[in-house]
C-alpha cells in the first residue's frame, strides 16, 4: 500500500487564549477525497492553514507529501495546490495571466506554462475567456479559475477551503463535477465544508470536526449507517404522551425533539416495517397523528446525532429538510 | 539563480500600465507642479535675486531650474512611498496569500516591490526632465554630448536608491496594515516634514540649527544634492547665494542614500517574513 499523502498527529492551534484547534489526528489515502465537514468556526480553517503552511505549525506532527511540515515547508508548498475560502485573485489581470503569474511564482519552466495553461483552461472550461480580465467573469468562472490554478503546479494534493461557497445550486453542481474529474485524473483533495450535501457528494472519507475537534470520522455511508437504518419523523397531537409510547417499542433506539412540533424516532430496522406497529401503538394510545415521513439519514441527521445539535449557521427546517432530501 | 522577483515585477508593472488614469495622472501631476508652482515662484524669486550682486566665475540659475532638481525628488518620495499599498491591497483582496504559500524565498517580494518602484521612479525622472527642459529649466548647461549621458545617469542613479528605500520603508509599513486608509494617514504624514525639512525648495543653510540638523538626516536632501551636482554642476549660484557640493560631499550624499536603502530593506525583509496572511 502507498504511504499516505497527509498525516496529521496530535495538531492543536490557539491563537492567545482561543484553541481553535485541539489535538486533531487523521490520515489520506492517496487519491481520494477526504472532507472536513463543521460548522463555521469549528476549526476547519485552521487547519488547511497549518498544513498548506500558511500558519505555523504550532502543536503535533504533520506530514504532507512525504514531507515534514516542520523540516521542510518548502518541499510542502511545492506539492500542493490551495483553493482559498476568499477570492484571492487579481481583479485586473486577465484569465491567462493569472495562471502565468502562478506557474511562474512556482519556477515553471517557459514551455510548461504554455502547455498547462492550455490543458487548464479547457479543463475547467474558460478557453474563450483567456484573455478577459478576472472581475468580467462570474462568480462561477472564479472559482474554476482559482481551482485551475491550484493545479497549475500538478500537486499531489489539491486543498481547497469551502470551495463552494456563496455560489449558485447549478454552479455548485459543475463545480463539483469539475472536482470528480481532477480526482480521477489522480489528483487527491483535501476539503472543508459546512454544507452536508457537499461532503455527502464529493468524499470518499469524511472528519466531523466541531469546536476544534474530530468527532467522527469514516465513509459517508458508515457514517450515516451508525444511526441505524431509517429515521421517522413524526408530528402528533402530543408528543409528550407519544415519546413514552415510541420508546416503549424494541425497534425504536431513540426518541428527539426535532422542529417545533415534530419527533425524529431513529429505529434498528427498516422504517418501512416498523411503521404501521408504531402507528397502531399511538392508536391504542389515544394519540392523533398530524405528520409522518420515513427517510435514511443525511449527513444533517450524522451531524446532529454526534453533536447534539444542527450546524449552528444553517437556518432550522426540520419538515422541509425531510421532504425535500430523500435519499 | 533565483528570479522569481520578476515576476513580482511583472505583475506589478502589469497593474502598472492597467490603471491608465493612475499613469496618466502620476505623470502629469508633477509636470503640474514645476509648470504652475515652479514658474510662479521663479518669477518672484528670480526678481529678488536679481537685486543680489552676481557672483562671478560660477554659473548662476534661476529659480525654475534650482526647484527642478526638488520636483524630481518630491514625485519620487510620493510614488515610493506609496509603493508598498498594493500590497494591502493584495493582502484584503488578491494575490498575496498565494504569494506567500509560494515555494519561494520572502526576499523576493521584497525585490520585486523595490524593482518596480525604481522603474516607475525612473519613468516619472525621465518626464519632468524632459517637460522641465521645454519649461526652460537650465539642466546641463554647457555639457557635451558624453557629459550629459554621464549626467543623467548620475541623476538615475540616485534616484533609484533613494527610491529603494523608501518603496522597503512603505513596504515594511503596509504588509501589517489592514487598511488602505490607515496607510494613507501615515504616508501623508510622512511626506510633508520629509518634503519641507529638505533642500527641495529652498537652501537649508538659513535653517534654524535643530530643522538643519534633521534636514542633513533626511533622505530628501541627499537625493536633491545629487540630482543638482549632475544637473547644475558641482558649484553654482541660485536665488542670491552659491552652493557648493565637492565629489567628497556628493559621495557623503550617495553613501547615506545606500545606507537608508540597506536599513530598510533588512527592516522589509524582516516584516515580509513574519508576515501571517491567512
Amino acid at each position: 500500500m502507498q504511504d499516505d499523502v497527509i498525516r496529521v498527529e496530535g495538531l492543536s492551534h490557539r491563537f492567545d487564549d482561543l484553541v481553535a484547534v485541539d489535538g486533531v489526528s487523521f490520515r489520506v489515502r492517496p487519491g481520494e477525497v477526504f472532507s472536513f465537514l463543521g460548522p463555521n468556526g469549528a476549526g476547519k480553517s485552521t487547519v488547511i492553514n497549518v498544513l498548506t503552511t500558511l500558519l505555523p505549525l504550532q502543536e503535533g506532527e504533520v506530514v504532507v507529501a512525504g514531507h515534514d511540515l516542520r523540516t521542510e515547508p518548502d518541499r510542502v508548498r511545492e506539492a500542493i495546490g490551495i483553493v482559498f475560502q476568499e477570492v484571492t485573485l487579481d481583479r485586473d489581470m486577465t484569465v491567462a495571466e493569472t495562471l502565468l503569474f502562478h506557474g511562474r511564482l512556482y519556477g515553471l519552466l517557459r514551455g510548461e506554462l504554455r502547455e498547462r495553461t492550455d490543458e487548464l483552461v479547457r479543463l475547467v472550461e474558460l478557453e474563450t475567456k483567456r484573455d478577459v480580465l478576472v472581475k468580467h467573469l462570474s462568480g462561477g468562472m472564479k472559482r474554476r479559475l482559482e481551482i485551475a490554478r491550484g493545479l497549475m503546479t500538478r500537486p499531489t494534493v489539491l486543498f481547497l477551503d469551502e470551495p463552494t461557497i456563496g455560489l449558485d445550486p447549478q454552479t455548485r453542481a459543475r463545480m463539483w463535477d469539475y472536482l470528480r474529474g481532477v480526482n480521477q485524473d489522480g489528483t487527491t483533495i483535501f476539503l472543508t465544508t459546512h454544507y452536508m450535501d457537499e461532503a455527502d457528494q464529493l468524499s470518499d472519507r469524511i472528519a466531523i470536526i466541531d469546536r476544534g475537534r474530530i468527532i467522527a470520522e469514516d465513509t459517508p455511508l458508515a457514517l450515516k449507517n451508525a444511526l441505524g437504518q431509517d429515521l421517522v419523523y413524526l408530528e402528533t397531537a402530543d408528543n409528550g404522551r407519544a415519546r413514552a409510547v415510541l420508546e416503549a417499542d424494541p425497534a425504536v433506539t431513540g426518541v428527539r425533539e426535532k422542529g417545533p412540533a415534530g419527533l425524529l424516532v431513529t429505529v434498528s430496522e427498516d422504517g418501512t416495517r416498523i411503521v404501521p406497529r408504531l402507528l397502531e401503538s399511538l392508536r391504542e394510545g389515544g394519540i392523533t397523528l398530524d405528520g409522518l415521513n420515513i427517510k435514511k439519514p443525511s449527513m444533517d441527521d450524522v451531524f446532529i446525532h454526534h453533536t447534539g445539535r444542527a450546524l449552528r449557521d444553517e437556518g432550522a427546517e426540520p419538515f422541509a429538510a425531510v421532504m425535500g432530501r430523500r435519499r | 539563480m533565483e528570479q522569481r522577483f520578476l515576476t513580482i515585477y511583472w505583475r506589478d508593472m502589469l497593474r502598472y500600465v492597467r490603471f491608465r488614469t493612475l499613469l496618466l495622472s502620476s505623470l502629469v501631476q508633477p509636470a503640474l507642479w514645476l509648470a504652475f508652482f515652479g514658474i510662479a515662484m521663479s518669477s518672484s524669486f528670480d526678481a529678488v535675486a536679481a537685486q543680489a550682486p552676481a557672483v562671478t566665475g560660477i554659473p548662476q540659475v534661476g529659480y525654475l531650474t534650482f526647484m527642478c532638481a526638488g520636483v524630481i525628488s518630491m514625485t519620487t518620495l510620493f510614488t515610493s512611498l506609496f509603493g508598498g499599498m498594493s500590497l494591502i491591497f493584495d493582502k484584503n483582496w488578491g494575490l498575496l496569500r498565494e504569494v506567500m504559500a509560494a515555494p519561494m524565498p520572502r526576499s523576493n517580494i521584497v525585490l520585486g516591490m523595490g524593482l518596480s518602484g525604481i522603474t516607475k521612479s525612473g519613468i516619472q525622472a525621465g518626464i519632468i526632465l524632459a517637460f522641465g527642459l521645454l519649461l526652460g529649466v537650465r539642466f546641463f548647461a554647457g555639457y557635451s554630448p558624453l557629459q550629459v549621458v554621464i549626467a543623467v545617469l548620475g541623476i538615475f542613479a540616485f534616484v533609484s536608491v533613494f527610491s529603494l528605500g523608501f518603496v522597503f520603508l512603505s513596504s515594511a509599513i503596509a504588509i501589517s496594515m489592514e487598511s488602505p486608509e490607515g496607510m494613507q494617514g501615515i504616508m501623508t504624514l510622512l511626506t510633508m516634514p520629509i518634503f519641507f525639512a529638505s533642500n527641495a525648495l529652498y537652501p537649508v543653510e538659513a535653517f534654524p540649527e535643530a530643522l538643519r540638523v534633521l534636514s542633513l538626516a533626511n533622505p530628501l536632501t541627499h537625493v536633491v544634492t545629487g540630482i543638482r551636482y549632475f544637473a547644475i554642476g558641482p558649484e553654482f549660484s541660485a536665488i542670491g547665494r552659491t552652493f557648493t557640493c565637492s565629489t567628497a560631499d556628493l559621495l557623503v550624499s550617495f553613501g547615506a542614500l545606500f545606507l537608508f536603502a540597506a536599513v530598510t530593506f533588512l527592516l522589509a525583509l524582516h516584516r515580509v517574513r513574519v508576515a501571517r496572511v491567512t
